[in-house]
């Protein structure tokens, strides 16, 4: 049983270096491919994906699912854009395009735990409801700005040094952060009781409703932030950016051992996840395969991933 | 009588036009064992969600020691230490042992969780019910349904129960397990906490409680102590009718052998079982949780690969055989998880009964709905279910109906070998005693059944020849006749009788 346990918790570890592996062994990309310098890239583009996995991770170990990240990830990234183009001190911009993504949570998770309505179906509405609402208020074109401390945030002054980009660093607090809110509160226990059984849950006096909602709008405030981290890699509010997004967010989340039954992920896991889908994007990327041969791997590897965790599962 | 711990006083409930109480009253002392017993639909589970602060009582009152209680929700009655433990097993599967015993009251600083003094407190809890041994960190999810059962009582204990409310506890323990925990509710009873138990088990009931309170019809018919009333009385109170013979002897003479099962291997939990049946016999399948039984009848259904051993059906060998092969071989299985696997609730009755012959009632795959209703209709009125319509939703029927509907099914079929898993587990006398009534018409009719039961008396009234199982072993077979309580027990455990 522990070896099983062992192998659960090393899973997610084990297909990274797979996947490393592979892209180590042709010789035309090996030189690169193991390089700092590619780690950093690999590292920035992971970190809006991680994020939203961050987000997603609460929202799934919760037993429930967003649809809507993408739409909220653009929305925010517009209204950044605008408030910039305002003249907004950046630290104003930042705060409200966090509490932007907040409210959507909120709603999203007002409708779900108050409403009681399937989480599901409320996001594939908000989804469109937050992607037109986007392009709505960006007018239905880029929102350009001059410039703003924000765009530094994917970047560092020393392309090729060992310095690493302002987002990484928040997404590695974040990360470290959202693990000990899962692991060592009372709270984030709640949100495992709640994804395992939530009639329990409730029986035992959790405030089912009440986390569910709080799950939601911290999740949406993670959006709001992958939303500035979009904004600052684009340098402009695009409202038609992310189209997806949330399908390669809860893939990470999938690949890192989560279940979509609910109970059950670590935030380990989930970067990992979104580790091992930039490392392929990356990877595939410098072997010049097509994004349409990228799209077929990663399909492969969610399903792999399942698969694997069933058989670990099965007795 | 100003001493009680907990009082009802003329409690009234209506869902609706339906009146689910209609004046109940009920009083429990500090350091009393109180049976409240009813057929399903008596309106039982309403009281105790009253009780247990799920429901709002429409009329009456309430009283917890002497002052007036009316919690506006489970927490809350939890916080007065009015504690239910319900007969679905409600843990968090994913969650460990010590986190659900402590879910909702874990010990924290400013939201930081305390897990040291939480594992604590999980342990002292268990170690009050002689469970101090189990590992704390393993997901409650992996444990036998005893041992959950033992996880969600410590989790009521650690809230310092003052009204502690049972649901059918022992409807999915084997008889040691039943002992066991016939002693923790002996031992919280004599530390003052006031014990409600609901059981169908009258023998049960005469053994742990010390007064009683029947419920029929929403209403409170009759209280007193249980020393000065006999099963006989409790059952004519609750069905308001004698209830003579609860177990028919079918009297049916044993025809040729139908099913022959030799060394049936399927899996760890079933290493070997040989076993003959034959027609109109009653074959009965005893033994402990987790001793094979399920699995037996699972292998022999094709529902679990067998991995060895030759299954002869009516003299034709069934190799690998599926759920498929296994209707049309004229097997019936009902599942012991009647909610989980044996029925369909969202849908209607009239679906659940006919959906392993829906070819009978289709042409060219459309389906004559006309004709499954009047199939399911007569089905209803043979089997005396009670339901509006066939197009009535199953999962709104009480336990006892709902396990009348999955039979229908098996007898709609028709099935000539039925096996049974724990047919009448958690469902009230009056059904019970027609489904008792409907096996031994079964046997009768030349048909043959194998029943694998927890309960010894269900056992030894119905079965002609009764097997134990031990350990994924079926270890002896002999007629009902030779056996005792106490051999078939030993036998079971694997002491010398």
């Amino acid at each position: 049983m522990n070896a099983r346990n062992l192998l659960a918790k090393l899973g997610p570890f084990i297909g990274l270096l797979l996947v490393i592996a592979l892209f180590s062994v042709p010789t035309e990309v090996r030189g690169y491919f193991l390089t700092y310098a590619n780690f950093k890239i690999i590292l920035t583009q992971t970190v809006i994906v991680a994020i939203g996995a961050l987000g997603m991770t609460l929202i799934i170990v919760s037993g429930g699912i967003d649809l809507s990240v993408g739409s909220t990830i653009a929305f925010s990234g517009v209204v950044g854009a605008l408030l910039i183009q305002r003249g907004w001190p950046t630290a104003a911009v930042v705060g409200v395009v966090i509490v932007s993504g907040a409210g959507i949570g909120l709603l999203n998770g007002v409708a779900i735990a108050g409403l009681r309505m399937m989480p599901f179906i409320i996001t594939l509405g908000t989804l469109s409801i937050v992607r037109g609402a986007a392009q709505l208020l960006a007018n239905n074109e880029t929102v350009n700005y001059d410039s703003s401390p924000i765009n530094e945030w994917m970047t560092t002054p020393d392309q090729a040094g060992w310095s690493l980009p302002a987002g990484a660093w928040i997404l590695l607090g974040l990360a470290v952060a959202t693990a000990l809110f899962l692991r060592q509160t009372v709270l984030g226990r709640h949100v495992f009781a709640i994804g395992s059984n939530e009639a329990t849950a409730r029986l035992c006096g959790v405030r089912t409703v009440r986390t569910k909602i709080m799950i939601y709008t911290a999740a949406g405030a993670l959006f709001g932030l992958a939303g500035l981290m979009q904004l600052s890699r684009l340098r402009v509010g695009d409202p038609t950016v992310a189209v997806g997004l949330e399908l390669d967010i809860i893939a990470a989340v999938i690949i890192g051992g989560a279940s979509l039954g609910g109970g059950v992920g670590t935030v380990l896991g989930s970067m990992i996840g979104a580790f091992i889908m930039a490392v392929l994007r990356n990877g595939s990327g410098q072997m010049g395969w097509p994004t349409s041969v990228q799209q077929i791997i990663i399909g492969v590897v969610i399903i792999a991933a399942v698969f694997l965790d069933r058989l670990r599962q099965a007795k | 009588m100003t001493n009680a711990r907990l009082r009802l006083s003329e409690i009234h409930k209506a869902f609706g036009a339906t009146l689910a109480l209609r004046g109940v009253s009920l009083e429990v002392s500090a350091g009393e064992v109180h049976a409240v017993v009813g057929e399903n639909g008596a309106g039982k589970s309403t009281l105790m969600n009253i009780l247990s602060g799920a429901l709002a009582p429409d009329r009456g009152t309430l009283e917890l020691d002497g002052r007036p209680f009316a919690p506006a929700d489970t927490l809350e009655a939890r916080r007065h230490g009015v504690v239910m433990i319900h007969q679905e097993l409600s843990l968090a599967p994913h969650l460990s042992v010590w986190e659900n015993i402590m879910l909702g009251a874990e010990p924290h600083t400013a939201g930081w969780l305390h897990r040291r003094e939480a594992k604590a407190r999980a342990r002292a809890a268990l170690a009050q019910l002689g469970h101090g041994h189990l590992d704390l960190d393993a997901p409650a999810g992996s444990f036998s349904i005893a041992t959950r059962q033992v996880i969600e009582i410590a989790r009521a204990l650690r809230a310092e129960p003052r009204v502690l409310i049972m649901d059918e506890p022992t409807s999915s323990l084997t008889q040691a397990d039943a002992e066991k925990l016939f002693g923790v509710i002996r031992q919280l009873r004599d530390r003052g906490v006031g014990i409600i138990y609901i059981s169908h088990f009258l023998e049960e009931v005469k053994r742990v409680a010390d007064r009683f309170t029947v419920i029929k019809d929403g209403q409170s018919v009759g209280t007193g102590a249980i020393a000065e009333v006999t099963q006989a009385n409790l059952v004519r109170l609750m069905v308001g009718r004698e209830v003579t013979d609860l177990y028919p002897r079918s009297g049916a003479t044993r025809g040729k052998v139908v099913l022959e099962v030799k060394n049936l291997h399927a899996g760890q939990r079933l290493s070997q079982a040989s076993l003959t049946v034959a027609e109109g016999q009653i074959i009965g399948i005893a033994g402990l949780i987790g001793a094979g039984r399920t699995e037996l009848v699972r292998a022999l259904f094709g529902l679990d690969r067998c991995e060895g051993g030759v299954v002869t059906l009516e003299s034709r060998t069934l190799t690998n055989p599926n759920p498929r092969v296994a209707w049309a071989s004229g097997l019936g299985f009902l599942s012991e998880n009647r909610k989980e696997e044996g029925l369909m609730l969202p849908l209607s009755i009239a679906e659940n009964a006919i959906l392993p012959k829906l070819g009978k009632f289709s042409r060219w795959g459309w389906i004559d709905r006309g004709k499954a209703r009047d199939a399911t209709r007569d089905w209803i009125a043979h089997l005396g279910i009670k339901a509006r319509e066939p197009g009535q939703r199953v999962g709104e029927l009480s336990g006892g109906n709902q396990q009348k509907v999955a039979l229908a099914r098996l007898l709609a079929y028709p099935a000539r070998i039925f096996l049974l898993d724990e047919p009448t587990r958690g469902i009230d006398v009056g059904s019970k005693a027609q489904i008792y009534g409907l096996i031994a018409g079964l046997a009768r009719e030349g048909r043959s059944v194998v029943l694998v039961s927890s309960y010894l008396p269900e056992l030894f009234g119905m079965c002609d020849r009764i097997a134990v199982m031990r350990r994924g072993e079926l270890v002896e077979s002999r007629d009902t006749a030779a056996w005792t309580e106490a051999s078939l027990m030993s036998a079971a455990i694997g002491t010398a009788a």
